[in-house]
């Protein structure tokens, strides 16, 4: 299953051996239209290492209501996956960091799978998240799409997934796995439990193939830095939307930002 | 079996389960058990039993003869409209409660529109003891405060649905996310033939009481077995499903499946999904959706909040793609009408959803000899309001 191009930035990243990856997800064209690329280039230059930009969709069912009003602001400013494709394109070879855009199925699927990969292949993406497309499907359907265009395909887990499935996942993944810290849609609970630490550290026992972040729930220093423990970083969303949402300014604002959850100076 | 679905929930190229990874514990755990659950001798039983007694089923096969006169052919009511709860949505949330029971969930949630499966699902939950939270969307609360009041006499607690367009998609949203929040004590009860597989297929084959009595009852009345035309509204299609469901592969049976155009095809202000839709998906199925070019989910209008959904259930897809089934499609008005002149010549008053099957009669040339069964889903008590502020009567 693993493949190796020459430019495989998710991949280095993986191997990265300090581990502490932090992901930050934000969505295309919130809080306006033209807002992409610039919080992508202020991402990185803050310090995050990895940055998934959500694709908005009318009906998000695995998201909470901050990441809703994100995605329900961002088509309403006319967000398109047209328009985010061309976004993307004064993006690259202008961002080191590797990029992965996450979106529901549908959108991706009116635009035409192999169109969209080939797109996305053009702009330097590295990978895609589509929380629902199943496992199953994407490898009887899509799989061979997308290894057609070197673009990683990254799966979810939960604390419900039995050590067979995760197994199994692992064995189809490429790069790495996202854990969802908890049976919840994105930005549902704050703070990490006892039943969530018992979760990672049944995730480490699994001594798994590939890396995996861990998402939701993560919103600070704090949570990052217990996330890091027990994985090879973890993944920031709703809590970066209610910045974006607040910020006065955003460079300054994202940037106070990622430098607090690293916990370093600016 | 009369929808033919393959194991990963197929009908042709339609349905499929695409479901978020934190949904696939309780799809899967339903998925492998609800064939032996409703299958088994014990349930079908106790479903049989609930039926007869609680529902009041078999439902009546009524020869309408003023409606055949004017129609030249003879035409039947299925009168699912006498069912209790007063529609066809509770042959569904019997069959699912007692699933619900087998798999030792303590917690049921559903999604409405008009009110119809929230009240149907509050209904079962009374029965059977059982906590129950509808989802209904704030838009749809406001236009349906009877059955709001309904639900919470019997004991539901009713959610609002503030996300989107606040209707009846984004309290299926509601009621999935809920889902995902509490993945082990509770059952989701949807409301229709739509969903990730298995819900397409268990709910169908619970509705398809509806047409097993047709069976019966035109062999008793007409000497007959089949009809010659089944007509029924399609909105996501459960009691359409139930209607055709053993008359599917009998081929000689025209099975007219009418959707609603509301203020006209073209208006922007309709719900016909076949019509003005493309293939996509929409709450975990591939099916025919109404939507954007670029993929976003269009909100759908209706008269009728039964009919207000932008997909349809995957075995429709399928019946429209395979040209198996005629999709019809009639505007508000000419519900209303169709509506209206029931009420005159047969003293009922059907639900507006129903009132759209009526309408499809408008637009058949019948043979006199044409043997045709209208599917009359629900009674119109909850519509009386529109018709007064809308009909001309």
């Amino acid at each position: 299953m693993e493949k190796i191009t020459s430019t495989d930035r998710l991949g280095q990243l993986m191997q990265r051996r300090s581990g502490n990856v932090l992901s930050i997800y934000y969505t295309a064209g919130y809080p306006s239209l033209q807002d992409t690329i610039s919080i992508a280039q202020t991402l990185e230059k803050s310090g995050a290492d990895l940055i998934e930009i959500g694709m908005p969709y009318s009906d998000p069912v695995a998201d909470g209501p901050t990441i809703q009003t994100s995605n329900q602001q961002a088509l309403e400013n006319g967000m398109t996956v047209e328009i985010l494709l061309e976004q993307l394109e004064s993006l690259h070879g202008h961002l080191q960091i590797p990029v992965i855009l996450m979106g529901y199925v549908n959108p991706i699927l009116q635009y035409g799978v192999e169109a969209f990969c080939a797109a996305c292949r053009q702009r330097g993406v590295d990978g895609l998240i589509i929380p629902d497309l199943p496992v199953q499907e994407y490898l009887d359907r899509y799989q061979s799409i997308f290894t057609r265009y070197d673009l990683h395909n990254i799966y979810l887990i939960t604390p419900q997934t039995s050590d067979e499935r995760i197994r199994w996942i692992d064995r189809h993944s490429t790069s790495f796995i996202y854990a969802v810290s908890d049976a919840s849609i994105t930005g549902a609970k704050s703070g990490i439990s006892d039943q969530q630490i018992k979760y990672f550290k049944r995730l480490q026992s699994l001594k798994l193939e590939h890396p995996y972040l861990i998402g939701f729930g993560i919103s600070d220093q704090q949570t990052f830095a217990t996330a890091c423990q027990y994985a090879k970083g973890a993944i920031i969303g709703s809590a970066f939307i209610r910045v974006l949402s607040q910020a006065k300014e955003l460079s300054t604002d994202i940037g106070n930002f990622v430098h607090s959850v690293k916990g370093v100076q600016p | 079996m009369s929808f033919p679905v393959d194991n990963r929930g197929y009908y042709g190229s339609f349905g499929g389960a695409f479901i978020p990874e934190m949904l696939y514990p309780n799809i899967e755990e339903l998925r492998t058990r609800y064939l032996e659950i409703i299958e088994g001798e014990v349930f079908q039983k106790k479903f049989r039993k609930l039926l007869k007694d609680y529902v009041g089923r078999p439902s009546p096969l009524f020869l309408a003869e003023r409606l055949s006169a004017l129609y030249r052919c003879k035409i039947y009511l299925k009168r699912e409209d006498l069912n209790h709860t007063g529609a066809h949505k509770v042959n569904n949330t019997i069959g699912q409660i007692l699933v619900a029971r087998e798999l030792g969930k303590e917690k049921i949630i559903a999604e409405t529109g008009a009110g119809q499966h929230g009240v149907a699902t509050a209904t079962v939950c009374a029965l059977m003891g059982m906590k129950c939270i509808v989802y209904m969307g704030e838009v749809d609360m406001a236009r349906q405060r009877p059955n709001v009041e309904r639900m919470k006499l019997l004991g539901a607690e009713v959610r609002p649905a503030c996300s989107g367009s606040r209707t009846l998609k984004d309290a299926t949203n509601e009621a999935l996310r809920h889902w995902i929040n509490h993945p082990v004590d509770t059952h989701y009860i949807i409301g229709s033939v739509v969903g990730p597989h298995p819900y397409p297929d268990m709910v169908t084959r619970f509705q398809s009481v509806i047409s097993e009595e047709i069976v019966a009852q035109l062999e008793e009345q007409e000497g007959r077995r089949l009809p010659d035309y089944v007509i029924a509204c399609v909105g996501g299609g459960s009691n359409a499903a139930g209607a055709f469901y053993h008359f599917n592969e009998h081929k000689e049976v025209r099975l007219v499946a009418v959707e609603a155009s509301g203020q006209g095809l073209s208006s922007g202000h309709s719900a016909a999904t076949t019509a003005l839709g493309r293939p996509g998906v929409l709450h975990g199925s591939m099916t025919i959706l109404m939507q954007t070019k670029d993929g976003q989910v269009v909100e759908p209008y209706s008269i009728s909040a039964g009919l207000d959904y932008p997909g349809i259930g995957p075995l429709h897809a399928h019946l429209f793609d395979s040209g198996r089934a005629v999709f019809l499609s009639a505007t508000d008005q000419q519900a209303l009408d169709a509506g209206i002149r029931l009420s005159k010549l047969e003293g009922i008053i059907p639900a507006l959803e129903s009132a759209h099957a009526l309408a499809a009669l408008e637009q058949l040339d019948f043979n006199r000899k044409d043997v045709v069964v209208v599917n009359l889903s629900g009674r119109g008590d909850k519509d009386l309001e529109t018709y007064i502020e809308k009909g001309d009567y």
